[in-house]
């Protein structure tokens, strides 16, 4: 199963490398990882999509836990989140696909960043299956060119019903 | 004060009571050097940074002590990388300092720069570069901490030549804050009784020790516990010593060259209390076939040793001495309640049928030496009373077979990395722990060509270790696996010329004896044994002489091969 893991370590040189290092190492697969500071000084969190049974799982959880520079570690899957990814789509858009290509972007509500006469940069933000969706849809016209953020993910506040 | 880096260095181990140092110089770290004859710490110089780790590593196991070494950056350090690897493996706390190239020279592929630091993050506990010197007292503090609190294991502290020339006023901090690292010791009770009542209600219970064991210093409670309840004992390579090998309920070893007897108990018992293991694949063969009856108590320290090749019905993350001594006192709170009877009569009966049916036994000789009687022979003379090192191989396995192991850190080698040339310098790291007792290197003659050059060191220094290779002019062990498993294909096994290992040893100054034949292997012991130097004693063993009982890889440990 695909697992979120919101891992909070110390920003330290090396870090990112301990961290990369464990999953290579230990064969476990890295489907995304993120990075950026926190506001606490000093700490990064790590979002990092992970695939793997219970067991393998537990092992990745516990491996990252024994890390001297891990502060922290989450299993998303296990609390209630918003999961978000940004995403740039560079597509064909010829004269006679624009109009159904803005449609699109507008249905989805993502943005056009950038326009040229054969081409257009869609910027769009969204959990995995919105972006998949948006993917295969635009998928007609020809997508030159991806890049994704890798999911972020945040606990829910409480919710009051 | 104002201070060099190099004397804040050597300040700081004075702080953490380091008596001795295992090393070799070189460029980066001649600032310490320099200042190392002022403090009150013995430097041994080693002729191989390898043998500085292994050395390090044998006095740490012998003692309980962090082990220490200093070497240069570069080669000095990559040197360093088999050791430490070694050390990880097996959970034993090192701290080495490796040179490194100046600050400002760092990524510019400088003379004798390697990234040390990255090279060894997968065999390190942790490691740190130190970039600013005021930071060195705080990283010295925490390398010490991390290497010996927990499970644990060596650290590595990378250190700019330009850092250890530089001065500051030194702050030195008294403690270690460390919000991400806190190791677990205290048992959870309600699992500890959890695991007694399984025990109490067993029918065929069976301890399963290991290197835990001895790292905690929990042998007394553990021994304290089978002989109570009577329970018949089993250990791994990295465990043996722990419980007395020659008590009626220990069982040897268990696992691919474990006894009979051990393995079948693992096969048939019905509650295992495993103790700081880590069901290594060399111990547990197929591991969907362990132990299939068994209800399984797992304490270790470590949670990732946990249900990662086994499962387990109660696991108990703690120091194995704390959950020992938790498990004797609610013990005991029930016996003053009510009588616990003897359940497990007729389990013991059983085994020592399997015991008697087969136990650990070879072909004996009038005409050639074999190496197991050598073993038994060293254990006859010294009544177990010495500290045994082993190279890697069939030399290995006949001396974890044969020599009875009475107390914890008498047994040293290399388990988890099965490290070629380990013994040797490990005996040395022991001896200089403890001048006055026996230590032996039991060798193969491949093995101990890997780090023969510590002859020096042994030499130089006194050093009265005892080598016995056990020479069968082969890479026996794979030897073995070709005659089993590859047609008898010796493929680049056969060491068809070795060197006359007597000339050798006097060569360097110590002493050398040769055995041939049965009837010389005592008489050569006795003089090797009693001398006080440094002795190499050549048993020529029968050649082809195969390590048994074998599980082969990736069988059952019910399907073993015998005598
Ligand atoms: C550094 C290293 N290289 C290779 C091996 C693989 N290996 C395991 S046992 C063995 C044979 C060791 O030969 P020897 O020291 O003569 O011991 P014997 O098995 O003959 O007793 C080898 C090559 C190893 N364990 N370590
Ligand atoms: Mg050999």
């Amino acid at each position: 199963m695909r697992h979120t893991l919101s891992v909070l370590v110390e920003d330290e040189p090396g870090v990112l490398s301990r961290v990369a290092g464990l999953f290579s190492g230990r064969g476990f697969n890295i489907e995304s990882l993120n990075v950026a500071p926190t506001l606490e000084k000093g700490t990064s969190l790590m979002t990092i999509v992970t695939e793997g049974d219970e067991q393998i799982i537990e092992q990745i959880i516990k491996q990252l836990r024994k890390l001297i520079t891990v502060i922290k570690v989450v299993d998303m899957n296990t609390v209630r989140t918003v999961e978000r990814e940004m995403i740039l789509i560079k597509v064909n858009a010829q004269n006679s696909s624009r109009a159904e290509i803005l449609r699109i972007v507008d249905i989805f509500r993502c943005k056009v960043v950038d326009v040229s006469i054969a081409e257009m940069t869609i910027e769009a933000t969204g959990n995995t299956e919105k972006l998949s969706a948006l993917i295969s849809l635009l998928q007609k016209f020809g997508i030159k060119e991806i890049a994704r953020t890798g999911i972020v993910a945040m606990k829910r506040s409480m919710q009051l019903i | 004060m104002k201070m060099k880096g190099a004397r804040i260095l050597l300040e700081c181990l004075k702080q953490e009571g380091v008596e001795v140092i295992f090393g070799f110089p070189g460029g980066a770290v001649i600032d310490i050097y320099h200042e190392l004859p002022n403090y009150p710490i013995k430097h041994y110089l080693v002729r191989h940074e390898q043998a500085a780790v292994h050395a390090a590593d044998g006095y740490s196991r012998a003692t309980g002590k962090v082990g220490v070494v200093l070497v240069t950056s570069g080669p000095g350090a990559t040197n360093t990388v088999t050791g430490i690897a070694t050390a990880y493996m097996d959970s034993i706390p090192l701290v080495v300092f490796t040179g490194q190239v100046p600050r400002m020279l760092i990524g510019n592929d400088a003379f004798q720069e390697v990234d040390i630091v990255g090279i060894t993050r997968p065999c390190t506990k942790h490691n740190y570069l130190v970039k600013d010197l005021s930071q060195l007292p705080r990283i010295i503090k925490e390398a010490f901490y991390i290497a010996k609190s927990g499970r644990p294991g060596p650290v590595l502290v990378d250190l700019p030549k330009d850092i250890m020339a530089s001065v500051i006023k030194p702050e030195y901090p008294k403690s270690v804050h460390l919000r991400s690292y806190n190791p677990h010791y205290q048992p959870n009770l309600k699992q500890v009784k959890k695991a007694l009542e399984l025990i109490l209600n067993a029918k065929r219970p069976l301890i399963f020790a290991g290197g835990g064991v001895i790292a905690s210093s929990a042998h007394e409670e553990l021994t304290w516990l089978a002989r109570e309840l009577k329970i018949p004992v089993t250990a791994t390579l990295m465990g043996l010593g722990s419980f007395p090998g020659n008590d009626p309920l220990w069982l040897g070893m268990l696992g691919m060259h474990g006894t009979y007897v051990a393995n079948m108990a693992v096969n048939h018992a019905d509650v295992i209390l495993a103790v700081g293991v880590r069901f290594d694949d060399r111990v547990t063969g197929r591991v969907d076939t362990f132990a299939p009856s068994a209800k399984i108590i797992h304490v270790d320290i470590d949670p990732t040793s946990i249900r990662k090749n086994v499962q387990v019905d109660i696991p108990i993350v703690a120091d194995c001495k704390e959950a020992l001594m938790t498990l004797k006192n609610e013990l005991i709170t029930i016996k003053k309640k009510k009588d616990i009877s003897d359940n497990y009569e007729s389990w013991r009966d059983k085994i020592t049928a399997w015991n008697e049916a087969h136990p650990l036994t070879y072909v004996k000789s009038d005409e050639v030496i074999k190496p197991q009687f050598v073993i038994e022979k060293l254990y006859e003379l010294t009544g177990g009373d010495a500290i045994i090192t082993t190279e890697v191989g069939q030399n290995q396995m006949w001396a974890a077979q044969h020599f009875r192991y009475l107390r914890p850190r008498t047994l040293l080698s290399s388990g988890g990395l099965g490290t070629m040339g380990y013994g040797f310098p490990a005996a040395i790291g022991a001896q200089i722990a403890y001048p006055d007792k026996l230590v032996v290197d039991i060798a193969g003659d491949g093995s101990i060509q890997m780090n023969i050059q510590e002859l020096a060191t042994a030499v130089w220094y006194n050093l009265p270790v005892k080598i016995i290779i056990l020479n069968n002019s082969y890479l026996g062990m794979v030897r073995q696996w070709q005659e089993l498993f590859y047609n008898r294909n010796y493929s680049s096994t056969h060491l068809e010329y070795n060197p006359d290992f007597v000339k050798i040893a006097e060569a360097y100054g110590a002493e050398g004896y040769r055995a041939t034949k049965p009837d010389e292997v005592e008489d050569v012991l006795k003089r090797a044994l009693s001398s006080e130097k440094t002795c190499v004693v050549e048993m020529v063993i029968e050649k082809e002489e195969n390590v048994y009982p074998m599980v082969p890889a990736g069988a059952s440990l019910s399907e073993m091969l015998l005598v």
